[in-house]
């Protein structure tokens, strides 16, 4: 599949928004984090502005973006418009829950429970935004267990690393936010490899032949494509990555994606014990920057290993 | 509404014979030229004279083959929306813009409200809707609504563009939800089947496979080979031979 810059920015930056803001509506009202306004008018910036920047960038790959609000319509049928309403929903409860912080320094009492509807909800968007993908039967690489999952984990991941790092430059390190860090890092690194595993193990559910249904007389095929120059369906779902460079940007994903955040987070983890201040914002950031290049990469690979069953008329062997 | 109506009694689709289909490409020109035209007008094209054409089409003609040797079947196959039972194409649209219709299950976008995120055109495993870069909506076959329900048009005429083209005969227009319909006989003798059938998406649209090879013995070679009139040539033969051998 394509990967369309709007929409790996969009996936990647209102995860991360969205991971965020989970954290900060459920360790708030449980008062781990500092409850002062400039702690919240901070926090919540970075959560909204991730969120609402990523929600805004995807309506740039629209034909007709002013039509957009349409999309809030179809919600008993379609991830893309649950995801939508979700998405607004959680700014109700999230907008409350920054007010109390910001403007009454407060994370307990009403605005605990509006802290907690944010989480859930914020949780619930990540997961319509993956049940977007995993909805799309033709394309056996997205339409598996692996996807919502690792989504949301990677979300979790990049939230938390986000916590950890504001965290770090307030002066408030919290060693249950650096340890939630460095668990949704592996644990994301662990999702993420099985789910390697299971798109370079799974044959391919539908074949040339059972595309023609011409299987009987044998292996089928193309002979002649239907036109010469490439046209919407080869340019949107055609795209394939060559293996070669497929497995380095892999190796850049794991790495500046899994591996360093890992490390790093484990850095910030010891030097709270170690009470070394400048050590662990140093990491926390380093953790934060790494990440962003690794799931931003890893993004762009989920769309470019992705292959569409449509590829099967066009002389592709699997998809 | 982009929940699927209840299941219709009439669903009304195209049986295409790839027994008969000779490849010309006429189905998809007649269907450009209509339906540019049509209810889903216009089929944009891009750079149309010059290098790197790329416009909407609504039915393409891949060519396959299948098998090998004297089995060995060269297969001309058109590739069109199938107006699916269960087309996933609607369902995961968010605005609504993509609909099947209750009263003879034809599978249409609404181009007023579409909003152009090709997410239905990602749902569709036969590669049925293409995107009009110029209009920014989603485009597909409309099964020749413009054509089939014209009362303009001569009763002979009311069948899809493609058709009343073709000039093989290959391509059928009919109800596949009355089992007594031509076309539905069609598919219970020739064994019409469904693309993709692991997909669950159901499709209407039903293909009859190329008819087994009749009058021929199946283990005999294709084409008698072409032997030597002789090893050993004789006569003037003899005497041409020795003369080129020297
Ligand atoms: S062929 Fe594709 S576009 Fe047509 S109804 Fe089926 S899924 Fe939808
Ligand atoms: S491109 Fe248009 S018809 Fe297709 S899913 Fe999006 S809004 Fe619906």
């Amino acid at each position: 599949m394509n990967p369309a810059f709007s929409v790996i920015f969009f996936t990647s930056a209102s995860g991360a928004g969205f991971g965020l803001l989970f954290l900060l509506g459920i360790l708030g009202p449980l008062g781990l984090l500092p409850s002062s306004s400039w702690f919240g008018v901070v926090a919540f910036a970075v959560s909204f502005g991730l969120a609402v920047g990523g929600l805004i960038s995807s309506t740039f790959h629209l034909g007709h973006p002013e039509r957009a609000w349409r999309a809030f319509s179809q919600w008993r049928t379609s991830w893309l418009s649950r995801e939508g309403v979700a998405s607004v929903l959680t700014f109700v409860p999230a907008g409350l829950f920054a007010v109390g912080w910001v403007f009454f320094g407060s994370t307990g009492g009403i605005w605990a429970v509006f802290g907690l509807l944010s989480a859930a909800l914020a949780a619930i968007t990540v997961y319509c935004t993956a049940m977007i993908y995993v909805s799309l039967k033709p394309i056996q690489r997205w339409s598996n267990g692996w996807v919502a999952p690792g989504y949301m984990l990677i979300s979790l991941m990049t939230g938390a690393l986000l916590l950890d790092l504001l965290l770090h430059l307030f002066g408030a390190g919290h060693w249950l936010v650096s340890g939630v860090a460095l668990v949704a890092v592996a644990a994301a690194w662990a999702v993420k490899t099985g789910y390697w595993r299971f798109i370079e193990r799974t044959a391919s559910a539908s074949t040339p032949e059972s595309a023609t249904g011409l299987g009987a007389f044998g292996r089928v095929r193309l002979l002649e494509a239907p036109h010469t120059e490439e046209n919407y369906l080869l340019k949107e779902m055609g795209f394939r990555v060559a293996r070669k460079h497929a497995a380095r940007l892999r190796d850049i994903a794991e790495l500046c994606g899994f591996a360093a955040p890992l490390m790093l987070a484990g850095v910030s983890l010891i030097s709270l014990a170690l009470e070394a201040h400048w050590l662990g914002t140093l990491a926390a950031l380093a953790a934060v920057l790494a990440a962003a290049v690794g799931v931003v990469v890893d993004r762009w690979l989920f769309f470019a290993e992705a292959r569409h069953a449509v590829t099967l008329y066009y002389g592709a062997a699997e998809a | 509404m982009t929940a699927l109506p209840p299941p219709s009694p009439r669903k009304l689709g195209l049986v295409i014979d790839l027994d008969i289909c000779v490849g010309c490409h006429a189905c998809a020109v007649n269907c450009k030229e209509w339906n540019t035209g049509g209810h889903m007008a216009p089929l944009t094209d891009f750079h149309p004279y010059g290098a790197g054409q790329n416009g909407v089409w609504f039915n393409r003609v891949h060519s396959f083959e299948a098998g090998d040797g004297a089995d060995g079947r060269t297969v001309h196959f058109p590739r069109s929306c199938l107006h699916c039972e269960q087309p996933d194409c609607v369902t995961v649209c968010p605005t609504g813009a993509s609909y099947k219709r209750a009263e003879d299950g034809i599978v249409l976008v609404n181009e007023d409200i579409c909003i152009g995120c090709k997410l239905c055109s990602w749902a569709c495993p036969y590669g049925a809707r293409e995107f009009d870069e110029d209009s920014g909506t989603m485009k597909k076959c409309t099964l020749c609504i413009d054509r089939i329900y014209n009362e303009n048009l001569e009763e002979v005429d009311r069948q899809p563009a493609c058709v009343a083209t073709c000039p093989a005969n290959a391509r059928h227009f009919g109800d596949l939800g009355d089992p007594d319909s031509d076309v539905s006989r069609m598919v219970k003798e020739r064994g019409g089947y469904d693309l993709m059938p692991e997909m669950g998406y159901k499709p209407v649209n039903k293909y009859l496979p190329p008819r087994p090879r009749r009058g021929r013995d199946a283990t005999a070679p294709a084409v008698a080979e072409l032997q030597p009139a002789s090893d050993e040539p004789q006569g003037l033969l003899r005497w041409v031979d020795r003369m080129l051998s020297r």
